[in-house]
């Protein structure tokens, strides 16, 4: 499997980055992708801009933990993540996760599986400014850690037909 | 000596984004009571029941994880990428 992990500082362009997932080879029967792109709206405010800060170094080793085990449960033939930092507004991409396999299948669950523990695991944290003026940290989301323990109880890997 | 990081909220808080201590406790929870009887703002931010996640040499890890020469220990809140 071939994989590419960016972190960065520089807007990206998702159906850029799409391109070479599709032309992943002739083994690839699909692709599936999410892209998540900064809201306007949090908690009930208006957002006008956020700052995202990681932990260098151990981001990509915390990304790539979640891509090569999102790789040993499933058949994959290339996955591409790319994850912003730095200063973004509302509709610019945050994270982009693609995934190319021979199956549908596969693709879909291996792709949520990773924004899943991406948003739990990762090391990011995102900072908002309101439209008040009032900058705030962005609180984490018990759905999230929900979402991804799920997949540590079976629920899900029962719902692709594994142990 | 090991290097200790705080990471985003806890930077703020405590005002410092890092530091290297001389003196290598047992394990995270005993580094976090040594940081803890610092006075405020530490005692509040590693106050117990405060959901301060750690990792050690850049991986997660519990308080329980034992802490050697030349670490690096990282302190941050919960994540919130994606």
């Amino acid at each position: 499997m071939r994989s590419e992990i960016r972190v960065q500082d520089t807007p990206f362009d998702p159906l850029a980055e799409l391109a070479p997932v599709y032309a992943a080879g002739p083994s690839v029967g699909g692709v599936v992708s999410f892209v998540g792109l900064m809201r306007d709206m949090n908690q009930g405010d208006a957002v006008t801009a956020m700052t995202l800060e990681h932990y260098p170094g151990m981001t990509e080793k915390a990304l790539t933990e979640i891509v090569d085990e999102a790789a040993r449960r499933w058949q994959l033939d290339h996955v591409r993540l790319v994850h912003r930092v730095g200063e973004v507004r509302p509709q610019d991409p945050i994270v982009l996760v693609a995934v190319a396999s021979a199956h549908r299948g596969e693709a879909f669950r291996a792709c949520e599986y990773m924004i899943d523990f991406l948003k739990t695991r990762a090391p990011f944290w995102k900072r908002e400014q309101t439209r008040d003026g009032q900058s705030r940290w962005v609180e984490a989301r018990a759905s999230d850690e929900q979402a991804a323990a799920a997949w540590k109880e079976g629920d899900r890997a029962a719902r692709s037909g594994e142990e | 000596m090991i290097k200790v990081l705080y990471f985003a909220s806890l930077r703020e808080r405590l005002e410092c984004a890092g530091e290297s201590l001389d003196q290598v406790p047992a394990d995270v929870a005993a580094l976090q009571v040594e940081l803890a009887a610092r006075g405020l703002p530490w005692s509040e931010v590693f106050a117990p029941g405060q959901t301060v996640l750690v990792a050690v040499n850049q991986s997660m890890v519990g308080a329980d994880s034992m802490l050697a020469d030349g670490d690096e220990v990282g302190f941050f809140p919960p994540v919130t990428g994606g």
